[in-house]
């Protein structure tokens, strides 16, 4: 049973065209890939599914419900997170605060508790604050817990948004180019990661450029190329298909 | 008698659209909000009858006083604060606060160098004689002000829609980066900009106080607000919404004035202006608000 | 004893307006924290102001009905505009806001019941200065309370990156909404106390200069914390008693300070971060 399907799905801005009859399936408890050339659409696809775009022809379902016209915040309730390709963690927050964010919509109390800071309120803060400072353990920053977010390293602040992006329980993780701009050595930290997180149930569907760390990670693959799907399978068979080939010709410097 | 409030409509639309065409200027290519625009137009009030009662210059010197004076501050605004904004990236709400200030110190400053009581030019210096079509009776001074008003206008719409400086400026308009990269000199246009800008803003401040004989340090605030108004109903960053809004405001506020009471002629700009703002933000021809960097 | 009730009987309305202006700039603080800036606080306090005031003076209700009225009217009007106006951006939500503010001024100016321009007189002196004491430390708790919420973290992801935030599982709008009108709600809740101290009000006293002023006083004091917007306040409504020698003058300087703090000092003169940092470096040497 997959967990998001995307089937005959199209978008057009004004006259451009960008994503046309796009379908594949993205199962849980695996991680997924979705590779092309730049500007093929694949941002698109994550803006559709999280709900910051319309899709204007096709079907976007998670885990059985249709998510056409949902707000994004409703949909990241129902269980897809985010990170972005140019990171955007919120700056004049701690990490503790950007991970606590990450709980909003589960950390849950009224205001009358919130004025008189009942026991249940503060419980519930506790509790977040613990979670927060797990998770934050989990991407190795829990030692900056208080620092400001802009002090942070690149690398760092990347770890940071993986950590915020999971603190809002999800059940598929959406990574939009999750190793831009890292080392060899990094990446392969990144790689095991994911891999714990996919082990521990998580869904993940990321968006990549970088093909040896595509190949070497996912479980399924599928490529968009001018907004149509070309291809969709396991790494080898993506990795021999020619019509992908075809695409990336000339583009090696991808294949870093 | 309606003729009549048509020439009224006309005088004061024009005005108004030649005020906002220098808001909407600002807007257009600096992102900026100016919120001085309606001291600068009080500035070319007075910069106006001063010329004319101390000067004892004719009418037409008058008005170029307003330009340059205004059109003076305009750039002095722009070099002293907006630039160093500007430099900084401040958050789009952060230079528009800063001009907040700057119509305060303005205000203040020609409350203490004027007083409060009412100005005037003086009598002889105004164009006299009318003018009379059929039933319909026109000032020569009403005349005088829809032609200048029309004929800045015309150069201003010219000049940006036929002229190689017009083009850089739209260039600006769309994105700051990417006009810099084709060789654009941007901050230069970004001066010149204020300065035109301010400058229409001054004449039009002369013009209506001409048509009232009426001037107080106080006159700005209305005007900033219907001038805003004006940009909202015909979008925000729009030359035509900004010439078609004025007309369209001035034309309101008369018949308003004229047909319904003389106090809901404020009400009806701002009437206007809140429904535009809830069913079409855009205003008429408005453009989206962000623009690529 | 003595020494204080000359001090008091001297200098009360004074103090009584730094905490009327207090209580103005934490409403405007509340939206800024959202990332809005509302322009119609005046009119908000204006609202309450003649909603509490009229209920005195032409029904004769109690006083603490009459003050929640007046917190409760402006609330129902920034709930009706906000739905629509919220969905704007940030600049054409402040003109929103400003030109709501003028409408609302142009109908108080014509409405009879009101007084139009000659304003609303003889209303009962009930505000006492303990009132608004009271109203600043539980509006100050409250919006502490807040601040360390999950609710005051949404406020500040708005503010930072509204569709991270989004993203987040915040519903924006709704937390849009309630700066909003929980701003108004204070606003009002200060013009009616303001009213029933100050016997006579006007709709000059509600218009966008006043608007500005409220701004002013809370971007002097910085929006990191609690303390900025009451610490603003306290100096601009006591700085024109001092410069009085100034005349007409006295009001450029607020207009100064606002080209100053903007362009030199864009955090406030009250920034956390940067008292915290000046600890820092200072206990290091």
């Amino acid at each position: 049973m997959s967990m998001l399907s995307i089937r005959n799905v199209g978008k057009h801005f004004g006259g451009l065209q960008v994503l046309q009859d796009v379908s594949f399936e993205v199962p849980g408890g695996s991680i997924f890939g979705l590779i092309g050339p730049n500007g093929a659409g694949k941002t698109t696809v994550f803006n559709l599914v999280t709900g910051l775009l319309q899709a204007s022809a096709g079907t976007i379902v998670f885990q059985g419900r249709d998510l056409a016209g949902e707000a994004p915040h409703l949909i990241t309730r129902l269980g897809i997170a985010r990170t972005f390709q140019n990171i955007r963690i919120f700056k004049e927050m701690t990490l503790l605060e950007n991970v606590m964010v990450g709980m909003h919509h589960l950390v849950d109390y009224g205001p009358v508790a919130l004025f008189f800071a009942t026991p249940t309120c503060r419980e519930a803060e506790r509790r977040a604050r613990e979670r927060a400072l797990e998770l934050l353990s989990w991407v190795k920053l829990d030692h900056k817990a208080l620092l400001t977010a802009d002090n942070l390293s690149y690398g760092e602040q990347r770890k940071l948004e993986f950590a915020r992006a999971l603190a809002t329980e999800p059940k598929l993780l959406l990574l939009d180019e999750p190793v831009a701009g890292m080392n060899p050595a990094e990446k392969d930290v990144l790689m095991d990661e994911i891999r714990n997180i996919r082990d521990r149930g998580y869904g993940v569907f990321l968006i990549e450029h970088d093909m040896r760390f595509v190949m070497g990670l996912c479980d399924r693959i599928a490529v968009l190329n001018f907004g149509r799907i070309i291809a969709e399978g396991a790494p080898e068979e993506i990795r021999n298909h020619p019509d992908v080939i075809e695409a990336y010709l000339g583009r090696e410097d991808d294949a870093a | 008698m309606l003729e009549q409030q048509l020439v009224n409509a006309l005088t004061l639309g024009s005005v108004y659209a030649l005020f906002a065409l220098g808001f909407t200027l600002v807007f257009g290519v600096l992102a900026v909000i100016n919120l001085s625009h309606g001291a600068v137009f009080m500035v070319g009030s007075y910069a106006a009858a001063l010329v004319v009662t101390h000067f004892e210059a004719p009418l037409w010197v008058g008005l170029l006083a307003a330009m340059v004076i205004s059109g003076l501050i305009g750039l002095a605004i722009d070099v002293v604060i907006l630039k160093r904004l500007r430099a900084r990236k401040a958050p789009h709400l952060i230079p528009m606060i800063a001009t907040i200030g700057v119509t305060i110190v303005i205000t203040s400053a020609a409350q203490g160098l004027f007083g409060v009581e009412v100005q005037r030019f003086p009598e002889e210096m105004l164009p006299a004689g009318d003018f009379t079509v059929g039933d319909v009776h026109v000032r020569a001074l009403e005349l005088g002000i829809i032609a200048v008003s029309f004929l800045l206008m015309a150069v201003l719409f010219f000049a940006l829609r036929r002229t190689q400086l017009g083009r850089a400026l739209r260039a600006i308009a769309e994105s700051p980066k990417a006009a810099s990269l084709l060789g654009i000199n941007v901050e230069g246009l970004f001066h010149l900009t204020s300065f035109t800008a301010a400058a229409l803003g001054g004449v039009a401040g002369a013009l209506i106080s001409l048509n009232f004989n009426a001037i107080t340090p106080f006159m700005g605030q209305p005007m900033l607000h219907k001038g805003i108004a004006v940009i909202i109903l015909g979008g925000m960053g729009d030359i035509r919404g900004a010439l078609i809004g004025g007309l369209f405001l001035g034309f309101a506020e008369v018949m308003s004035k004229a047909y319904i009471s003389s106090q809901m002629g404020d009400a009806v700009a701002f009437g206007l202006l809140f429904l535009v703002l809830l069913i079409r933000p855009s205003g008429l021809f408005g453009r989206v608000l962000e623009r690529k960097a | 004893m003595e020494g204080f009730s000359d001090f008091w009987s001297t200098y009360s309305t004074l103090i009584f307006t730094v905490g009327i202006h207090a209580l103005l700039a934490l409403s405007i603080w509340l939206t800024l924290a959202c990332g809005l800036l509302s322009l119609a606080n005046a009119a908000f306090m204006g609202i309450g102001a003649y909603t509490a005031a009229l209920l005195t003076v032409n029904l004769g209700w109690p006083f603490p009905v009459v003050l929640a009225a007046g917190a409760l009217a402006p609330v129902l009007v920034a709930l009706t505009i906000g739905v629509p106006t919220l969905r704007l951006s940030g600049v054409y939500l402040a003109m929103a806001t400003l030109a709501f503010g003028e409408v609302s001024r142009v109908i108080i100016l014509n409405l009879d019941v009101t007084g139009g321009p000659e304003g609303l007189n003889g209303i009962p002196l009930v505000t006492e200065g303990w009132h608004i004491v009271l109203v600043l430390a539980v509006v100050g708790y409250g919006l502490a309370r807040l601040r360390r919420s999950r609710v005051g973290r949404a406020f500040e992801a708005i503010k930072e990156d509204e569709v991270a935030a989004r993203l987040m599982g915040i519903n924006v709008d709704r937390h849009k909404l309630f700066a909003f009108t929980l701003g108004a709600g204070l606003a009002g809740l200060a013009g009616a106390l303001n009213a029933h101290y100050t016997f006579f009000i006007s709709p000059r006293e509600y218009g966008f200069e006043n608007a500005v002023d409220i701004l002013t006083m809370t971007v002097l004091g910085g929006i990191s914390s609690l303390i900025g917007p009451v610490l603003g306040a306290t100096i601009l409504t006591l700085l024109p008693e001092l410069l009085r020698f100034l005349h007409d003058y006295r009001l450029a300087v607020n207009g100064v300070i606002l080209i100053l703090v903007v362009l030199f000092l864009p955090t406030g003169l009250w920034d956390s971060r940067r008292i915290r940092a000046w600890f820092a470096g200072r206990s290091q040497k």
